[in-house]
């Protein structure tokens, strides 16, 4: 579903990627998930480890069992990590992260795609903005847990077989960026906002890309980037 | 930021039920149960340990249920609560025949927010008070009650002029809430026993002496919807909002107007002021002044009756002017 979209708007054969496993991580199916998410209903590591120490495996097990059964009693101690499963750029990922996580931080320290960054990790400067089911979104502020069954794609997901999408090339052609921290976030914010129809004009580009800061100051050239990669866009998009 | 237990609800009745048994009659202590939607402002405030939800229900998936679906008729416009933003502000039919909803959308937060954040959260959402969002500031009475003010002497330039009491100066810091308030609307909220409509003015309260106590929601209460009455004057409606800043910033003072004219004379006037107050604030001297009257380049507001503090209430007067100039 994502690889149309994205062909559509480069205008190229589906976005595809080798199904090969990353950083050590298991990727299968993405399994239906349940109503409730709950910490993992078998021994972990730790609890082994421990109960191997207090010969008491047995009821750690049992009681891990017990807290299954108790799928919606919101008493239980909320502590352990718990199994989640996204596609983010075409691959389907299944990883265990401790509840609190943010997309943001998945992304960065467990599968190591850190092309979205941390700047304010508050929602205040957009340097994490990524697409979700096309929208652009700010991945800080958004729960990882929350993000199942979502399609998430990031600045690592646009380019085709060593090919830069036109918003990645216009940046580059308008050395639309200094140091460069904030500019995947303003590409995929760019890129959300040509598909909105809100990269019309200046004044709605500027208005529509507000929600990204750039402390060098790149403004001027950033537009200029976002007006030369909306003509392609709408030229591969009709194609 | 503190764990939590995470649900998911999938139906629309499943919201309020798992609510309601995350604090069973025979617990002995009291869970917090919050809804997630956008998250836009739960999240923000949960890594800030200003919120600290023990249980938290993501209501997303209901997103693909009337929860999430804008209805425009002859009677009115019905938004469901998980509406994003962007989605109503980018709506045809609401930006011609609801122009004030559209722009009072389009002109908060950014767009990546806009994306997230529902409509029913968008009222919600909590003040920007440093002092409330800044745990190490230990006085602050809507965080912990009875511990005092810090905004009352404090760094408040941008704090209430209007409707703050001893105890609190927060501001409201919402845009889209002055549409609805000018425009009467009201709201859907779903409880356990059932569902209720009340009028949007009397969803948020005044802090008075609870500021901790911002709706009148009751615990595990959702809003599923709001319903705004058709009218003559929701075509010719606007928001208008000043700021430090263009775009992307909060307001200094902000006017959601909506006017029904014959003749040039007003025959109703809907105001409602934001930015200013601690909730969303229906101005109404200002639509006495107006009905009737003939309005002009020239026209001004009288001072407005606000209590005597400094900067935010001229700008209150400026925005007004401003707005019926721009409103004719």
């Amino acid at each position: 579903m994502q690889g149309r979209w994205l062909a559509r708007i480069i205008g190229t054969r589906a976005f595809r990627r080798a199904q090969r496993p990353q950083n050590g991580l298991t990727m299968t199916k993405r399994d239906p998930s349940s109503g409730t998410i709950m910490p993992q209903s078998g021994p972990d590591r730790r609890s082994v480890l421990m109960g191997t120490v207090s010969s008491a495996a047995a009821p750690v097990i049992a009681r891990a069992a017990q807290t299954e059964a108790r799928r919606v009693a919101p008493s239980a101690s909320p502590g352990k990590p718990v199994d989640i499963a996204l596609t983010i750029n075409d691959r389907e990922h299944n990883v265990a992260v401790d509840i609190r996580t943010s997309l943001l931080d998945l992304l960065r320290e467990r599968l190591g795609l850190t092309g979205a960054k941390k700047g304010c990790d508050h929602g205040q400067c957009g340097a994490c903005t990524v697409l979700i089911d096309g929208r652009r979104v700010l991945s800080c502020l958004t729960l990882a847990v929350a993000a199942q069954g979502r399609d998430v794609t990031t600045i690592e997901g646009l380019a085709n077989d060593g090919e830069l999408h036109p918003m990645q090339q216009a940046f580059v052609d308008h050395d639309a960026f200094q140091c460069g921290y904030c500019t995947p976030g303003q590409i995929m914010s760019a890129i959300g906002c040509v598909n909105e129809g809100h990269a019309e004009n200046d004044a709605d580009i500027r208005e529509y890309m507000s929600g990204n800061l750039c402390r060098c100051a790149a403004y001027p050239n950033i537009v200029d980037a976002v007006k030369q990669a909306r003509a392609q866009m709408k030229t591969a998009s009709t194609q | 930021m503190r764990t939590f237990l995470y649900q998911r609800a999938r139906e629309p009745n499943e919201a309020v039920q798992l609510a309601a048994a995350a604090n069973p009659a025979s617990a002995r202590s009291r869970n917090k149960v919050e809804y997630l939607a956008g998250g836009t402002t739960l999240t923000d405030l949960m890594k800030l340990d200003v919120a600290q939800p023990d249980v938290i229900i993501d209501i997303n998936p209901l997103t693909e249920t009337g929860h999430g679906r804008i209805e425009l008729s002859q009677r009115g416009l019905r938004l469901g609560a998980l509406v994003r933003m962007a989605e109503a502000a980018d709506h045809s039919g609401i930006r011609s025949q609801y122009p004030v909803v559209a722009q009072s959308l389009s002109q908060a937060a950014s767009q990546q927010l806009r994306n997230m954040a529902s409509l029913g959260g968008n009222v919600l959402q909590r003040t920007r008070c440093t002092y409330f969002r800044d745990v190490s500031y230990s006085e602050c009475n809507k965080r912990n009650p009875g511990s005092g003010c810090a905004a009352l002497t404090g760094f408040n330039r941008m704090h209430a002029v209007l409707g703050g009491s001893d105890q609190c100066i927060a501001t409201y810091p919402g845009d889209f809430a002055q549409a609805l308030i000018a425009l009467e609307a009201a709201v859907e909220i779903a409880g356990r026993g059932g569902s209720r409509t009340i009028p949007f003015a009397n969803l948020h309260r005044k802090p008075g002496d609870t500021p901790d106590q911002e709706t009148s929601l009751r615990p595990g209460e959702i809003i599923t919807s709001f319903l705004i009455p058709a009218a003559p004057w929701t075509r010719r409606s606007l928001y208008l909002k000043v700021r430090d800043r263009q775009s992307y910033e909060f307001a200094l003072a902000s006017a959601a107007v909506a006017l029904d004219q014959q003749d040039g004379i007003v025959r109703t006037a809907r105001i409602a002021l934001g930015g200013l107050a601690t909730v969303p604030w229906r101005a109404v001297e200002a639509e006495a002044f107006l009905r009737a009257a003939s309005l002009s380049m020239s026209k001004t507001l009288p001072q407005r009756q606000a209590p005597p503090s400094p900067a935010p209430k001229a700008m209150a007067t400026t925005t007004s002017r401003s707005n019926l100039a721009s409103a004719l």
